[in-house]
Protein backbone atom coordinates (compact mmCIF):
# COMPACT_ATOMS: atom_id res chain seq x y z
CA UNK A 1 0.00 0.00 0.00
CA UNK A 2 2.73 2.42 1.05
CA UNK A 3 4.77 1.23 -1.89
CA UNK A 4 1.97 1.99 -4.35
CA UNK A 5 1.49 5.43 -2.81
CA UNK A 6 5.18 6.18 -3.33
CA UNK A 7 4.99 5.13 -6.97
CA UNK A 8 1.95 7.33 -7.61
CA UNK A 9 3.65 10.31 -5.94
CA UNK A 10 6.77 9.76 -8.05
CA UNK A 11 4.85 9.52 -11.32
CA UNK A 12 2.86 12.62 -10.38
CA UNK A 13 6.08 14.54 -9.61
CA UNK A 14 7.72 13.49 -12.86
CA UNK A 15 4.61 14.55 -14.79
CA UNK A 16 4.71 17.98 -13.14
CA UNK A 17 8.41 18.18 -13.97
CA UNK A 18 7.79 17.45 -17.63
CA UNK A 19 4.70 19.63 -18.05
CA UNK A 20 6.45 23.00 -18.62
CA UNK A 21 8.87 21.38 -21.08
CA UNK A 22 5.97 19.76 -22.91
CA UNK A 23 4.27 23.13 -23.11
CA UNK A 24 7.39 24.72 -24.58
CA UNK A 25 7.43 22.06 -27.31
CA UNK A 26 3.70 22.49 -27.98
CA UNK A 27 4.17 26.26 -28.33
CA UNK A 28 7.13 25.80 -30.66
CA UNK A 29 5.02 23.70 -33.02
CA UNK A 30 2.38 26.38 -33.57
CA UNK A 31 2.21 29.63 -35.47
CA UNK A 32 1.72 32.82 -33.50
CA UNK A 33 -1.88 33.09 -34.67
CA UNK A 34 -2.58 29.61 -33.32
CA UNK A 35 -0.76 30.27 -30.05
CA UNK A 36 -2.68 33.46 -29.33
CA UNK A 37 -5.91 32.49 -31.05
CA UNK A 38 -6.99 29.19 -29.56
CA UNK A 39 -6.03 27.17 -26.53
CA UNK A 40 -5.18 23.53 -27.23
CA UNK A 41 -3.48 20.87 -25.15
CA UNK A 42 -2.19 19.30 -28.33
CA UNK A 43 -1.18 21.36 -31.36
CA UNK A 44 -4.13 20.87 -33.77
CA UNK A 45 -2.02 21.53 -36.82
CA UNK A 46 1.67 21.11 -35.91
CA UNK A 47 4.10 23.05 -38.05
CA UNK A 48 7.89 23.14 -38.18
CA UNK A 49 7.90 26.67 -39.57
CA UNK A 50 9.47 28.15 -36.42
CA UNK A 51 12.36 25.70 -36.54
CA UNK A 52 12.86 26.26 -40.26
CA UNK A 53 13.05 30.00 -39.66
CA UNK A 54 15.77 29.64 -37.05
CA UNK A 55 17.85 27.16 -39.02
CA UNK A 56 17.76 29.17 -42.23
CA UNK A 57 18.11 32.71 -40.86
CA UNK A 58 21.77 33.67 -40.50
CA UNK A 59 21.22 36.02 -37.55
CA UNK A 60 19.56 33.16 -35.69
CA UNK A 61 21.80 30.20 -36.36
CA UNK A 62 24.90 32.32 -35.90
CA UNK A 63 23.92 32.61 -32.25
CA UNK A 64 24.19 28.85 -31.92
CA UNK A 65 27.52 28.77 -33.72
CA UNK A 66 28.88 31.54 -31.45
CA UNK A 67 27.71 29.75 -28.32
CA UNK A 68 29.14 26.41 -29.44
CA UNK A 69 32.44 28.08 -30.38
CA UNK A 70 33.10 29.68 -27.01
CA UNK A 71 31.81 26.63 -25.15
CA UNK A 72 34.12 24.39 -27.20
CA UNK A 73 37.11 26.68 -26.58
CA UNK A 74 36.28 26.73 -22.90
CA UNK A 75 36.19 22.92 -22.65
CA UNK A 76 39.58 22.61 -24.38
CA UNK A 77 41.23 25.27 -22.21
CA UNK A 78 39.71 23.96 -18.97
CA UNK A 79 40.70 20.36 -19.59
CA UNK A 80 44.23 21.12 -20.72
CA UNK A 81 45.08 23.18 -17.63
CA UNK A 82 43.03 21.09 -15.19
CA UNK A 83 44.46 17.66 -16.07
CA UNK A 84 48.03 18.28 -14.81
CA UNK A 85 46.78 20.28 -11.83
CA UNK A 86 44.34 17.56 -10.77
CA UNK A 87 47.15 15.03 -11.05
CA UNK A 88 49.33 17.14 -8.77
CA UNK A 89 46.53 17.48 -6.21
CA UNK A 90 45.74 13.76 -6.26
CA UNK A 91 49.35 12.51 -6.05
CA UNK A 92 51.54 15.03 -4.29
CA UNK A 93 51.74 17.06 -1.16
CA UNK A 94 53.21 20.48 -1.71
CA UNK A 95 53.40 23.82 0.04
CA UNK A 96 50.00 25.46 0.03
CA UNK A 97 48.15 22.64 -1.70
CA UNK A 98 45.10 22.79 0.53
CA UNK A 99 44.87 26.58 0.29
CA UNK A 100 45.17 26.35 -3.47
CA UNK A 101 42.41 23.77 -3.63
CA UNK A 102 40.12 25.94 -1.52
CA UNK A 103 40.94 29.05 -3.52
CA UNK A 104 39.83 27.25 -6.69
CA UNK A 105 36.57 26.28 -5.03
CA UNK A 106 35.92 29.86 -3.92
CA UNK A 107 36.01 30.88 -7.59
CA UNK A 108 33.36 28.33 -8.48
CA UNK A 109 31.20 29.86 -5.75
CA UNK A 110 31.86 33.49 -6.66
CA UNK A 111 28.81 35.32 -7.99
CA UNK A 112 29.29 36.16 -11.66
CA UNK A 113 27.78 39.60 -11.04
CA UNK A 114 30.81 40.53 -8.92
CA UNK A 115 33.10 40.06 -11.91
CA UNK A 116 30.87 41.78 -14.41
CA UNK A 117 32.39 45.22 -14.46
CA UNK A 118 36.10 44.29 -14.07
CA UNK A 119 35.76 41.65 -16.81
CA UNK A 120 34.22 44.21 -19.10
CA UNK A 121 37.11 46.61 -18.44
CA UNK A 122 39.82 43.95 -18.53
CA UNK A 123 38.76 42.42 -21.84
CA UNK A 124 38.19 45.82 -23.40
CA UNK A 125 41.70 46.90 -22.35
CA UNK A 126 43.43 43.84 -23.82
CA UNK A 127 41.30 44.12 -26.96
CA UNK A 128 39.41 40.88 -26.52
CA UNK A 129 35.96 42.38 -26.07
CA UNK A 130 33.32 40.72 -28.27
CA UNK A 131 35.49 37.72 -29.13
CA UNK A 132 34.80 34.07 -28.44
CA UNK A 133 38.02 33.65 -26.51
CA UNK A 134 36.98 36.37 -24.03
CA UNK A 135 33.82 34.51 -23.07
CA UNK A 136 35.71 31.20 -22.97
CA UNK A 137 38.32 32.69 -20.61
CA UNK A 138 35.68 34.34 -18.45
CA UNK A 139 33.83 31.04 -18.11
CA UNK A 140 37.08 29.39 -17.03
CA UNK A 141 36.45 31.19 -13.75
CA UNK A 142 34.00 28.46 -12.77
CA UNK A 143 34.76 25.60 -15.19
CA UNK A 144 38.46 25.25 -14.27
CA UNK A 145 37.81 24.78 -10.52
CA UNK A 146 35.00 22.37 -11.39
CA UNK A 147 37.28 20.40 -13.74
CA UNK A 148 40.11 20.24 -11.20
CA UNK A 149 37.79 19.05 -8.43
CA UNK A 150 36.00 16.40 -10.51
CA UNK A 151 39.20 15.09 -12.13
CA UNK A 152 40.95 14.92 -8.76
CA UNK A 153 38.13 12.67 -7.53
CA UNK A 154 38.53 10.31 -10.48
CA UNK A 155 42.35 10.31 -10.34
CA UNK A 156 42.40 9.45 -6.64
CA UNK A 157 40.55 6.27 -7.59
CA UNK A 158 43.53 5.06 -9.67
CA UNK A 159 46.05 3.17 -7.52
CA UNK A 160 49.40 4.84 -7.16
CA UNK A 161 51.23 1.58 -7.94
CA UNK A 162 50.39 2.11 -11.62
CA UNK A 163 52.39 5.35 -11.69
CA UNK A 164 55.32 3.79 -9.90
CA UNK A 165 55.40 0.72 -12.18
CA UNK A 166 55.35 2.93 -15.27
CA UNK A 167 58.23 5.06 -13.98
CA UNK A 168 60.28 1.90 -13.23
CA UNK A 169 59.54 0.72 -16.78
CA UNK A 170 61.24 3.87 -17.99
CA UNK A 171 58.27 6.01 -18.97
CA UNK A 172 58.82 9.76 -18.79
CA UNK A 173 56.11 11.76 -17.09
CA UNK A 174 54.49 13.21 -20.23
CA UNK A 175 54.46 9.82 -22.01
CA UNK A 176 53.08 8.05 -18.94
CA UNK A 177 50.42 10.70 -18.48
CA UNK A 178 49.17 10.73 -22.05
CA UNK A 179 49.46 7.04 -22.99
CA UNK A 180 48.79 5.23 -19.72
CA UNK A 181 47.11 7.51 -17.23
CA UNK A 182 44.65 9.37 -19.44
CA UNK A 183 43.15 6.18 -20.95
CA UNK A 184 42.61 4.92 -17.37
CA UNK A 185 40.47 7.89 -16.44
CA UNK A 186 38.77 8.48 -19.79
CA UNK A 187 35.33 8.15 -18.21
CA UNK A 188 36.31 10.91 -15.79
CA UNK A 189 37.62 13.11 -18.60
CA UNK A 190 34.36 12.60 -20.49
CA UNK A 191 32.28 13.54 -17.46
CA UNK A 192 34.45 16.59 -16.78
CA UNK A 193 34.24 17.74 -20.39
CA UNK A 194 30.49 17.36 -20.20
CA UNK A 195 30.22 19.49 -17.07
CA UNK A 196 32.49 22.21 -18.43
CA UNK A 197 30.31 22.21 -21.53
CA UNK A 198 27.12 22.37 -19.53
CA UNK A 199 28.11 25.11 -17.11
CA UNK A 200 29.46 27.24 -19.91
CA UNK A 201 26.38 26.56 -22.06
CA UNK A 202 23.86 27.56 -19.39
CA UNK A 203 25.60 30.79 -18.32
CA UNK A 204 24.21 34.00 -19.69
CA UNK A 205 25.24 36.98 -17.57
CA UNK A 206 28.97 37.02 -18.44
CA UNK A 207 28.43 35.91 -22.02
CA UNK A 208 25.96 38.71 -22.52
CA UNK A 209 28.17 41.40 -20.99
CA UNK A 210 31.33 40.43 -22.87
CA UNK A 211 29.82 40.33 -26.35
CA UNK A 212 28.00 42.76 -28.60
CA UNK A 213 27.84 41.60 -32.22
CA UNK A 214 30.48 39.17 -33.43
CA UNK A 215 30.34 36.65 -30.62
CA UNK A 216 26.75 37.12 -29.53
CA UNK A 217 25.48 33.92 -27.86
CA UNK A 218 22.15 32.32 -28.68
CA UNK A 219 20.73 33.31 -25.32
CA UNK A 220 21.06 36.96 -26.30
CA UNK A 221 19.71 36.36 -29.79
CA UNK A 222 16.60 34.99 -28.09
CA UNK A 223 15.83 38.42 -26.64
CA UNK A 224 15.37 39.63 -30.22
CA UNK A 225 11.97 37.95 -30.39
CA UNK A 226 10.60 40.85 -28.37
CA UNK A 227 9.63 43.31 -31.08
CA UNK A 228 7.38 46.31 -31.56
CA UNK A 229 4.50 44.00 -32.48
CA UNK A 230 4.79 42.03 -29.22
CA UNK A 231 6.69 38.82 -28.62
CA UNK A 232 7.23 36.25 -31.34
CA UNK A 233 6.24 33.34 -29.10
CA UNK A 234 6.58 30.56 -31.65
CA UNK A 235 10.16 31.43 -32.58
CA UNK A 236 11.14 32.04 -28.94
CA UNK A 237 9.82 28.60 -27.96
CA UNK A 238 11.52 26.91 -30.93
CA UNK A 239 14.85 28.58 -30.03
CA UNK A 240 14.37 27.35 -26.45
CA UNK A 241 13.75 23.79 -27.60
CA UNK A 242 16.92 23.89 -29.71
CA UNK A 243 19.04 25.00 -26.73
CA UNK A 244 17.84 22.00 -24.72
CA UNK A 245 18.96 19.59 -27.46
CA UNK A 246 22.70 19.35 -26.56
CA UNK A 247 21.86 18.46 -22.96
CA UNK A 248 19.13 16.04 -24.01
CA UNK A 249 21.46 14.18 -26.38
CA UNK A 250 24.19 13.39 -23.87
CA UNK A 251 21.96 13.04 -20.82
CA UNK A 252 21.77 9.25 -21.16
CA UNK A 253 25.54 8.85 -20.96
CA UNK A 254 26.00 11.04 -17.92
CA UNK A 255 22.87 10.05 -15.93
CA UNK A 256 24.88 8.35 -13.18
CA UNK A 257 27.32 11.25 -12.88
CA UNK A 258 24.96 14.23 -12.65
CA UNK A 259 24.99 14.31 -8.83
CA UNK A 260 28.78 13.86 -8.84
CA UNK A 261 29.29 16.73 -11.24
CA UNK A 262 27.17 19.20 -9.30
CA UNK A 263 28.73 18.18 -5.98
CA UNK A 264 32.21 18.69 -7.47
CA UNK A 265 32.98 14.98 -7.59
CA UNK A 266 32.38 14.51 -3.87
CA UNK A 267 29.33 12.20 -3.78
CA UNK B 1 45.88 7.75 -0.32
CA UNK B 2 49.24 8.68 1.18
CA UNK B 3 50.74 11.36 -0.97
CA UNK B 4 54.38 11.99 -1.75
CA UNK B 5 55.80 15.28 -0.63
CA UNK B 6 57.08 17.04 -3.71
CA UNK B 7 57.14 20.78 -4.26
CA UNK B 8 57.86 20.35 -7.97
CA UNK B 9 54.16 19.50 -8.26
CA UNK B 10 53.69 23.27 -8.33
CA UNK B 11 54.79 23.20 -11.95
CA UNK B 12 51.77 21.05 -12.77
CA UNK B 13 49.46 23.47 -10.99
CA UNK B 14 51.07 26.52 -12.54
CA UNK B 15 48.89 26.72 -15.70
CA UNK B 16 45.77 26.77 -13.52
CA UNK B 17 47.27 29.43 -11.26
CA UNK B 18 48.11 31.66 -14.22
CA UNK B 19 44.71 31.20 -15.85
CA UNK B 20 42.69 31.74 -12.69
CA UNK B 21 44.91 34.66 -11.73
CA UNK B 22 44.05 36.26 -15.05
CA UNK B 23 40.34 35.57 -14.80
CA UNK B 24 39.88 36.04 -11.04
CA UNK B 25 42.70 37.84 -9.25
CA UNK B 26 43.18 40.73 -11.67
CA UNK B 27 39.42 41.45 -11.87
CA UNK B 28 39.09 41.18 -8.10
CA UNK B 29 41.96 43.60 -7.57
CA UNK B 30 40.29 45.97 -10.03
CA UNK B 31 37.15 45.80 -7.91
CA UNK B 32 39.15 46.61 -4.80
CA UNK B 33 40.68 49.52 -6.68
CA UNK B 34 37.27 50.85 -7.73
CA UNK B 35 35.80 50.45 -4.30
CA UNK B 36 38.10 53.01 -2.67
CA UNK B 37 38.13 55.62 -5.43
CA UNK B 38 35.75 58.07 -7.02
CA UNK B 39 36.26 57.91 -10.76
CA UNK B 40 35.03 60.64 -13.10
CA UNK B 41 37.07 59.71 -16.14
CA UNK B 42 40.58 58.78 -17.27
CA UNK B 43 43.10 60.49 -14.98
CA UNK B 44 40.41 61.98 -12.78
CA UNK B 45 40.14 59.79 -9.76
CA UNK B 46 40.17 60.49 -6.05
CA UNK B 47 40.85 58.28 -3.13
CA UNK B 48 37.73 58.19 -0.96
CA UNK B 49 38.64 55.48 1.56
CA UNK B 50 35.73 53.60 3.01
CA UNK B 51 33.09 56.07 1.86
CA UNK B 52 31.52 53.74 -0.71
CA UNK B 53 31.43 50.94 1.83
CA UNK B 54 29.63 53.12 4.37
CA UNK B 55 27.24 54.43 1.73
CA UNK B 56 26.50 50.94 0.42
CA UNK B 57 25.88 49.46 3.83
CA UNK B 58 23.41 52.26 4.60
CA UNK B 59 21.56 51.98 1.29
CA UNK B 60 17.93 51.04 2.08
CA UNK B 61 17.46 49.50 -1.40
CA UNK B 62 20.33 47.14 -0.63
CA UNK B 63 18.81 46.19 2.72
CA UNK B 64 15.56 45.38 0.95
CA UNK B 65 17.31 43.32 -1.72
CA UNK B 66 19.25 41.49 0.97
CA UNK B 67 16.13 40.68 2.99
CA UNK B 68 14.34 39.52 -0.17
CA UNK B 69 17.33 37.34 -0.96
CA UNK B 70 17.31 35.78 2.52
CA UNK B 71 13.57 35.18 2.35
CA UNK B 72 13.87 33.64 -1.11
CA UNK B 73 16.77 31.38 -0.16
CA UNK B 74 15.00 30.33 3.05
CA UNK B 75 11.79 29.56 1.18
CA UNK B 76 13.36 27.47 -1.55
CA UNK B 77 15.53 25.55 0.95
CA UNK B 78 12.47 24.80 3.10
CA UNK B 79 10.66 23.41 0.05
CA UNK B 80 13.44 21.78 -1.95
CA UNK B 81 15.24 19.84 0.77
CA UNK B 82 12.23 17.95 2.26
CA UNK B 83 10.69 17.47 -1.19
CA UNK B 84 14.00 16.21 -2.58
CA UNK B 85 14.39 13.67 0.24
CA UNK B 86 10.80 12.48 -0.21
CA UNK B 87 11.16 12.00 -3.95
CA UNK B 88 14.53 10.28 -3.55
CA UNK B 89 12.90 7.76 -1.19
CA UNK B 90 10.27 6.85 -3.79
CA UNK B 91 12.75 6.33 -6.63
CA UNK B 92 13.10 2.72 -7.79
CA UNK B 93 16.35 0.97 -6.87
CA UNK B 94 16.63 -1.49 -9.74
CA UNK B 95 15.42 -2.17 -13.25
CA UNK B 96 14.97 0.08 -16.25
CA UNK B 97 13.01 2.59 -14.16
CA UNK B 98 16.19 3.83 -12.45
CA UNK B 99 17.75 5.14 -15.65
CA UNK B 100 14.46 6.52 -16.94
CA UNK B 101 13.85 8.46 -13.71
CA UNK B 102 17.43 9.76 -13.59
CA UNK B 103 17.22 11.02 -17.17
CA UNK B 104 13.89 12.77 -16.59
CA UNK B 105 15.10 14.29 -13.32
CA UNK B 106 18.33 15.57 -14.84
CA UNK B 107 16.64 17.30 -17.76
CA UNK B 108 15.84 20.63 -16.02
CA UNK B 109 19.38 20.79 -14.61
CA UNK B 110 20.96 20.76 -18.06
CA UNK B 111 18.90 23.60 -19.45
CA UNK B 112 20.32 27.07 -20.13
CA UNK B 113 19.13 29.33 -17.32
CA UNK B 114 17.54 31.87 -19.59
CA UNK B 115 15.55 29.06 -21.23
CA UNK B 116 14.29 28.07 -17.77
CA UNK B 117 12.99 31.62 -17.48
CA UNK B 118 11.51 31.47 -20.98
CA UNK B 119 9.77 28.16 -20.30
CA UNK B 120 8.07 29.58 -17.23
CA UNK B 121 7.25 32.81 -19.04
CA UNK B 122 5.40 30.77 -21.67
CA UNK B 123 3.95 28.38 -19.08
CA UNK B 124 2.63 30.96 -16.59
CA UNK B 125 1.06 33.57 -18.84
CA UNK B 126 -2.70 33.65 -18.65
CA UNK B 127 -3.20 34.11 -22.38
CA UNK B 128 -0.93 31.41 -23.79
CA UNK B 129 0.38 29.43 -20.80
CA UNK B 130 -1.02 26.15 -19.56
CA UNK B 131 -0.58 27.03 -15.86
CA UNK B 132 -1.78 30.62 -16.14
CA UNK B 133 -4.73 29.63 -18.32
CA UNK B 134 -5.76 26.82 -15.97
CA UNK B 135 -5.63 29.17 -12.98
CA UNK B 136 -7.72 31.71 -14.86
CA UNK B 137 -10.28 28.99 -15.67
CA UNK B 138 -10.45 28.17 -11.96
CA UNK B 139 -11.41 31.76 -11.36
CA UNK B 140 -8.13 32.89 -9.84
CA UNK B 141 -7.03 36.29 -11.05
CA UNK B 142 -3.42 35.31 -11.62
CA UNK B 143 -1.05 37.94 -12.96
CA UNK B 144 2.66 37.43 -12.30
CA UNK B 145 3.72 40.57 -14.15
CA UNK B 146 1.51 42.87 -12.09
CA UNK B 147 1.01 41.38 -8.67
CA UNK B 148 4.18 41.19 -6.49
CA UNK B 149 2.90 38.16 -4.55
CA UNK B 150 2.09 36.25 -7.74
CA UNK B 151 5.45 37.17 -9.22
CA UNK B 152 7.14 35.95 -6.06
CA UNK B 153 5.26 32.64 -6.09
CA UNK B 154 6.07 32.11 -9.76
CA UNK B 155 9.79 32.66 -9.18
CA UNK B 156 9.79 30.27 -6.19
CA UNK B 157 7.88 27.59 -8.13
CA UNK B 158 10.29 28.01 -11.02
CA UNK B 159 13.31 27.57 -8.78
CA UNK B 160 11.74 24.53 -7.10
CA UNK B 161 11.06 23.05 -10.53
CA UNK B 162 14.59 23.82 -11.69
CA UNK B 163 16.68 22.69 -8.71
CA UNK B 164 14.75 20.10 -6.67
CA UNK B 165 16.02 17.36 -9.05
CA UNK B 166 19.55 18.16 -7.89
CA UNK B 167 18.59 17.50 -4.26
CA UNK B 168 16.84 14.31 -5.37
CA UNK B 169 19.89 13.06 -7.28
CA UNK B 170 22.25 13.86 -4.39
CA UNK B 171 19.99 12.13 -1.84
CA UNK B 172 19.50 9.19 -4.16
CA UNK B 173 23.23 8.58 -4.46
CA UNK B 174 23.44 8.89 -0.66
CA UNK B 175 20.67 6.32 -0.22
CA UNK B 176 22.29 3.90 -2.64
CA UNK B 177 25.45 3.94 -0.53
CA UNK B 178 23.66 2.41 2.50
CA UNK B 179 24.58 -1.30 2.74
CA UNK B 180 21.69 -3.82 2.66
CA UNK B 181 22.83 -5.20 6.02
CA UNK B 182 21.48 -2.06 7.70
CA UNK B 183 17.98 -2.69 6.35
CA UNK B 184 18.15 -6.39 7.25
CA UNK B 185 19.13 -5.51 10.81
CA UNK B 186 16.21 -3.06 10.96
CA UNK B 187 13.84 -5.76 9.73
CA UNK B 188 15.07 -8.19 12.40
CA UNK B 189 14.43 -5.52 15.00
CA UNK B 190 10.96 -4.97 13.60
CA UNK B 191 11.51 -1.31 12.74
CA UNK B 192 8.73 0.48 10.88
CA UNK B 193 9.18 2.66 7.82
CA UNK B 194 9.51 5.82 9.91
CA UNK B 195 12.07 4.26 12.24
CA UNK B 196 14.11 3.08 9.25
CA UNK B 197 14.04 6.60 7.86
CA UNK B 198 14.76 8.34 11.14
CA UNK B 199 17.52 6.08 12.47
CA UNK B 200 19.14 4.63 9.34
CA UNK B 201 18.50 6.68 6.22
CA UNK B 202 18.54 10.20 7.64
CA UNK B 203 21.82 9.82 9.60
CA UNK B 204 23.45 8.26 6.53
CA UNK B 205 22.23 11.14 4.40
CA UNK B 206 23.82 13.85 6.57
CA UNK B 207 26.84 14.11 4.28
CA UNK B 208 25.01 14.57 0.99
CA UNK B 209 22.40 16.78 2.66
CA UNK B 210 25.12 19.13 3.89
CA UNK B 211 26.42 19.39 0.35
CA UNK B 212 22.89 19.85 -1.01
CA UNK B 213 22.01 22.61 1.47
CA UNK B 214 25.25 24.52 0.91
CA UNK B 215 25.09 24.18 -2.88
CA UNK B 216 21.50 25.35 -2.98
CA UNK B 217 22.27 28.13 -0.53
CA UNK B 218 25.14 29.50 -2.55
CA UNK B 219 23.59 29.02 -5.98
CA UNK B 220 20.33 30.64 -4.92
CA UNK B 221 22.35 33.51 -3.50
CA UNK B 222 23.73 34.10 -6.97
CA UNK B 223 20.45 33.68 -8.87
CA UNK B 224 20.21 36.15 -11.71
CA UNK B 225 19.19 34.90 -15.13
CA UNK B 226 15.92 33.11 -14.38
CA UNK B 227 14.09 35.94 -12.58
CA UNK B 228 15.67 38.42 -15.00
CA UNK B 229 14.01 36.66 -17.93
CA UNK B 230 10.75 35.87 -16.14
CA UNK B 231 9.95 39.08 -14.27
CA UNK B 232 12.89 41.40 -14.94
CA UNK B 233 13.04 41.97 -11.18
CA UNK B 234 9.58 43.45 -11.06
CA UNK B 235 6.85 44.34 -10.58
CA UNK B 236 8.55 47.24 -8.87
CA UNK B 237 11.55 45.68 -7.18
CA UNK B 238 9.67 42.76 -5.68
CA UNK B 239 11.81 40.03 -7.29
CA UNK B 240 15.13 41.91 -7.49
CA UNK B 241 17.70 39.73 -5.74
CA UNK B 242 21.29 40.58 -4.87
CA UNK B 243 22.93 39.66 -8.18
CA UNK B 244 20.42 41.64 -10.14
CA UNK B 245 20.75 44.59 -7.81
CA UNK B 246 24.50 44.52 -8.38
CA UNK B 247 24.25 44.07 -12.15
CA UNK B 248 21.86 47.01 -12.41
CA UNK B 249 24.12 49.22 -10.30
CA UNK B 250 27.31 48.26 -12.15
CA UNK B 251 26.25 48.05 -15.78
CA UNK B 252 22.86 49.73 -15.81
CA UNK B 253 23.57 52.89 -13.77
CA UNK B 254 27.38 52.64 -13.93
CA UNK B 255 27.74 53.52 -10.24
CA UNK B 256 31.18 51.95 -10.21
CA UNK B 257 32.32 52.87 -6.71
CA UNK B 258 29.29 51.68 -4.72
CA UNK B 259 28.88 48.66 -6.99
CA UNK B 260 32.49 47.67 -6.36
CA UNK B 261 32.15 48.12 -2.61
CA UNK B 262 29.02 46.01 -2.67
CA UNK B 263 30.81 43.38 -4.82
CA UNK B 264 33.47 42.97 -2.17
CA UNK B 265 30.97 42.58 0.66
CA UNK B 266 28.98 40.09 -1.44
CA UNK B 267 32.12 38.15 -2.32
CA UNK B 268 33.32 37.95 1.30
CA UNK B 269 29.91 36.66 2.33
CA UNK B 270 30.00 33.92 -0.31
CA UNK B 271 33.61 33.14 0.62
CA UNK B 272 32.55 32.44 4.19
CA UNK B 273 30.01 29.90 2.98
CA UNK B 274 32.50 28.39 0.54
CA UNK B 275 34.74 27.77 3.50
CA UNK B 276 31.91 26.04 5.37
CA UNK B 277 31.25 23.96 2.26
CA UNK B 278 34.92 23.06 1.93
CA UNK B 279 35.21 22.06 5.58
CA UNK B 280 32.04 19.94 5.33
CA UNK B 281 33.14 18.27 2.10
CA UNK B 282 36.65 17.42 3.28
CA UNK B 283 35.29 16.00 6.52
CA UNK B 284 32.90 13.81 4.61
CA UNK B 285 35.59 12.45 2.31
CA UNK B 286 38.03 11.74 5.13
CA UNK B 287 35.29 10.25 7.27
CA UNK B 288 35.88 12.33 10.40
CA UNK B 289 32.57 13.70 11.48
Amino acid sequence: MRYAFGKIALVFYLLLLMLPIYWLIVTSLQTNAQILGSFDLFPPDPTLANFTRILTDRTWYEGYINSLTYVGLNVVISLSVALPAAYAFSRYKFIGDKHMFFWLLSNRMAPAAVFLLPFFNLYSTVGLFDTHIAVALAHCLFTVPLAVWILEGFMSGVPKEIDETAYIDGYSFPRFFVFIFMPLIKAGIGVTAFFCFMFSWVELLLARTLTSVNAKPIAVTMTRTVGAAGIDWGTLAAAGVLTIVPGAIVIWFVRNYIAKGFALGRV
Amino acid sequence: MNKTENNKAWFLVLPVVILVAFSAVIPLMTVVNYSVQDIFGPGQRFFVGDEWFRETLRDPRLHEAFLRQLLFTGTILAIQIPLGIAIALTLPTKGWGVSACLVLLALPLLMPWNVVGTIWLIFARTDIGLAGWSLAQLGIDFNFTGDPLHAWITVVVMDVWHWTPLVVLLCYSGLRAIPDAFYQAAQVDGAGAWAVFRYIQLPKLTGVLTIAVLLRFMDSFMIYTEPFVLTGGGPGNSTTFLSQFLATAAVGRFDIGPAAAFSIIYFLFILLFSWLFYTAITRISTGTR
